[in-house]
C-alpha cells in the first residue's frame, strides 16, 4: 500500500483545530485518496479562544470564528453526526445515525468537553453555562448582554479568568470563586497566580479564593444564588462552571485501544497504543483528547489542552498518516496564551514538577514580568505577563534545559539580583 | 461541496482570518496596513475581526504580509481558484 494510493481512505474523527490542521497536512504531504470528516457539531471546524474573549464582550459574533484551511471540495464532511463506536477488526467508523465509514488510515481529534457541574439538575438551571463549544458562548453572550445582577465564575482557571475579565469590561459585577489559595495555581503555582489575582482584584473581581461552591439555589427553575461550603451566600443571575475539561473518548470504548477520561495514548511517534501498549499503524491522535511522551520532560506522558498543540500535533499526525516521514518522535515546546481583559498571559514549557521560581524581568508590583520556573536546576517553564517580547529567549532556555536560575541574555538583572522564590504548587 | 454551511447566503463569501497569537509579538504592522480589522489592546493583546467581508481582502492581505513573524492566516473563499 504505497502511500497516496488512491484506494486509500482516510477518516478524520473530530472537526476541530487539530483534524483540520491533521487533514490539510495529509492532503499537503501527497494523499489523495478518499478523505472524511465527521464532528459531532453541525459546524465547519471554528477557533474557540475568541469564544471566552471577544465573543462574550459582543465585539466577535460566536459564529464568526470559521477557521481557515486550504482544505478543497475533495473532502466528505459528515457533520452533525458523532463517532460512537469504533472496530477496528473490520477497519469501521460506526456514527450515531447508523453510518458506517471504513477506513485505512484514522486521525483520533475529538477533543475535550467542559467538565459538567457535579450536581446535574443544578447544572441544567437556566441561567448556568459552561463554555466549549459556539452555541455555548452564543448562550452567554446572550445572558451577559441581559445585563445580570452578578455574575459568578466557579473555577479560577485560565477559561475562569477569562470569563471574570471579559465581566468586568462589560461594566459587570463578578465574583469569582477557586478553592486553591490563589487562581491559576494549578498550572501556575500560586506565587505567579497571586501576582495574576492582584491584577484581577484590582479591576474589580471580587476574588474568593480558598473557598468552594456547595449549592446552586434556584427560583422558579432560574439559579439565584449560590451557597458557599463556608456559609456564605452569593445573589447572582448567571453562573458559569469553569471546571476544566474531560476528553471525548467514550466512542474508543470497546475499540481495543487505550484511553480513558484522560486522553488517548500514543507512542512517541504519535501512533495510538492498544490495550497491550502496542501501537496501531493505522491510527493516530492529536489535540486535546491526545497523551503522549514528551521527550522535553523525560518521556512524562502528558496532554495538553493547548491551541498550538492542537495544529502542530495535527500536522505530524497527518503526515504520519500520509506516509510522510515526520522527522521523528512529536515533541514541540509547549506554548500557551490566555488574553484576560487586555492582560497578556503567555507561558512556554511546563510547570509541573517545579521546585522553584525565579522572577527575571520586570517587577510582578507593575503587572508586567517574566516568571522562570525550574527544577532541579534546570530551567522547565516560563510565564510572561504582559511582557510577550521577551518570551522568544525564555523559550531557548527551556527548550535547552540551560541551568536555573538563568542568567545572561534572558534577564534584565544580574544572577545574584535574581530572588528565587517558591512557585507555590499545592 | 465546499459551501460553508455558516456563509449568509447572498452576500459574496467573506474572509476567514486567524492569528497565532503564540508566535504574535504584538509589533501591531498589521494595525498599521489594515486599522479596521487589527488593532492592539493594553500593551499587547491583539484583537482581529476573524471574518472581514470580501471586499476588505487587499487591506488583510497588506496585514499578512506586513507580520513580520507571519503569525496571520488567511482563507479567501471568493478568490479560491
Ligand atoms: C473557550 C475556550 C477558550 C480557549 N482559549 C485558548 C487560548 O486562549 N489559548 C490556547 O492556547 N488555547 C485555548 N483554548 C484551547 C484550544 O481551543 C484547544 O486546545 C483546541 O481547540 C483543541 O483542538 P482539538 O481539535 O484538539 O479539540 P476541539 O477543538 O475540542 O475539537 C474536537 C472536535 O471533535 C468533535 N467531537 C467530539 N466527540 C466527537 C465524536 N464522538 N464524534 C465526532 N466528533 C466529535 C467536537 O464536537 C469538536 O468539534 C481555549 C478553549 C476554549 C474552549
Ligand atoms: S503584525 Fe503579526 S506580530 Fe505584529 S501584532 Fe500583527 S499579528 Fe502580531
Amino acid at each position: 500500500m504505497a502511500p497516496g494510493s488512491t484506494t486509500e481512505r482516510a477518516v478524520v474523527v473530530g472537526a476541530g483545530l487539530a483534524a483540520l490542521r491533521g487533514a490539510e497536512a495529509m492532503r499537503e504531504a501527497g494523499f489523495t485518496g478518499a478523505l472524511a470528516i465527521v464532528g459531532a457539531e453541525p459546524y465547519r471546524p471554528y477557533d474557540r479562544p475568541p469564544l471566552s474573549k471577544h465573543v462574550l464582550i459582543g465585539e466577535t459574533r460566536p459564529d464568526a470564528t470559521t477557521l481557515p484551511s486550504s482544505l478543497g471540495a475533495d473532502v466528505d464532511w459528515h457533520l452533525g453526526s458523532s463517532a460512537e463506536r469504533l472496530d477496528r477488526g473490520s477497519r469501521t467508523l460506526h456514527l450515531a445515525d447508523g453510518r458506517a465509514l471504513p477506513y485505512d488510515r484514522l486521525l483520533i481529534a475529538t477533543g475535550t468537553r467542559a467538565r459538567p457541574w457535579p450536581n446535574p439538575h443544578e447544572g441544567r438551571l437556566a441561567g448556568v453555562f459552561t463554555l466549549r463549544g459556539r452555541d455555548d458562548a452564543a448562550a452567554l453572550r446572550a445572558a451577559l448582554a441581559a445585563g445580570p445582577r452578578r455574575v459568578l465564575v466557579i473555577g479560577g482557571g485560565f477559561i475562569g479568568c477569562e470569563v471574570a475579565s471579559a465581566c468586568r469590561q462589560l461594566g459587570l459585577p463578578v465574583t469569582l470563586v477557586e478553592p486553591s489559595p490563589t487562581p491559576l495555581a494549578r498550572v501556575l503555582g500560586g506565587t505567579v497566580g497571586a501576582f495574576i489575582g492582584a491584577i484581577h482584584a484590582g479591576r474589580g473581581v471580587d476574588l474568593r479564593c480558598g473557598s468552594e461552591v456547595e449549592w446552586l439555589e434556584e427560583a422558579e427553575g432560574r439559579f439565584v444564588r449560590a451557597h458557599l461550603t463556608d456559609g456564605t451566600r452569593i445573589e447572582a443571575d448567571v453562573a458559569v462552571i469553569a471546571l476544566g475539561a474531560v476528553r471525548n473518548t467514550e466512542w474508543l470504548d470497546g475499540s481495543g485501544l487505550s484511553a480513558d477520561p484522560g486522553g488517548v495514548d500514543c507512542d512517541a511517534a504519535g501512533y495510538v497504543l492498544d490495550t497491550d501498549g502496542q501501537p496501531d499503524p493505522r491510527i493516530a491522535a492529536a489535540g486535546d483528547v491526545a497523551r503522549f511522551p514528551h521527550p522535553l520532560y523525560g518521556g512524562r506522558r502528558v496532554a495538553l489542552e493547548h491551541w498550538s498543540q492542537a495544529v502542530a500535533q495535527g500536522i505530524h499526525a497527518g503526515r504520519l498518516l500520509a506516509g510522510a516521514n515526520p522527522e521523528g518522535p512529536y515533541g514541540a515546546l509547549p506554548t500557551f496564551w490566555s488574553a484576560q481583559g487586555d492582560v497578556v498571559v503567555k507561558s512556554v514549557g511546563l510547570t509541573e514538577g517545579a521546585d522553584a521560581l525565579a522572577i527575571t524581568l520586570g517587577e510582578p508590583g507593575s503587572g508586567r514580568f517574566v516568571a522562570v520556573y525550574g527544577q532541579a536546576g534546570r530551567c522547565i517553564a516560563a510565564v510572561a505577563v504582559d511582557s510577550a517580547r521577551w518570551l522568544p529567549a525564555h523559550a531557548d532556555l527551556v527548550a535547552a534545559g540551560a541551568p536555573f536560575p538563568p542568567d545572561g541574555a534572558a534577564t534584565d538583572r544580574p544572577s545574584k539580583g535574581i530572588m528565587v522564590l517558591a512557585p507555590g504548587f499545592p | 461541496m465546499s459551501t460553508p454551511a455558516d456563509a449568509s447566503s447572498g452576500s459574496p463569501p467573506g474572509l476567514r482570518v486567524c492569528v497565532d497569537l503564540n508566535l504574535c509579538q504584538a509589533y501591531a504592522q498589521c494595525c498599521y496596513a489594515a486599522p479596521r480589522h487589527f488593532r492592539i489592546e493594553g500593551h499587547e493583546a491583539l484583537f482581529y475581526d476573524p471574518a472581514p467581508a470580501a471586499q476588505d481582502r487587499a487591506d488583510i492581505e497588506r496585514a499578512r504580509v506586513a507580520c513580520p513573524v507571519q503569525a496571520i492566516r488567511v482563507e479567501d473563499p471568493g478568490q479560491a481558484s
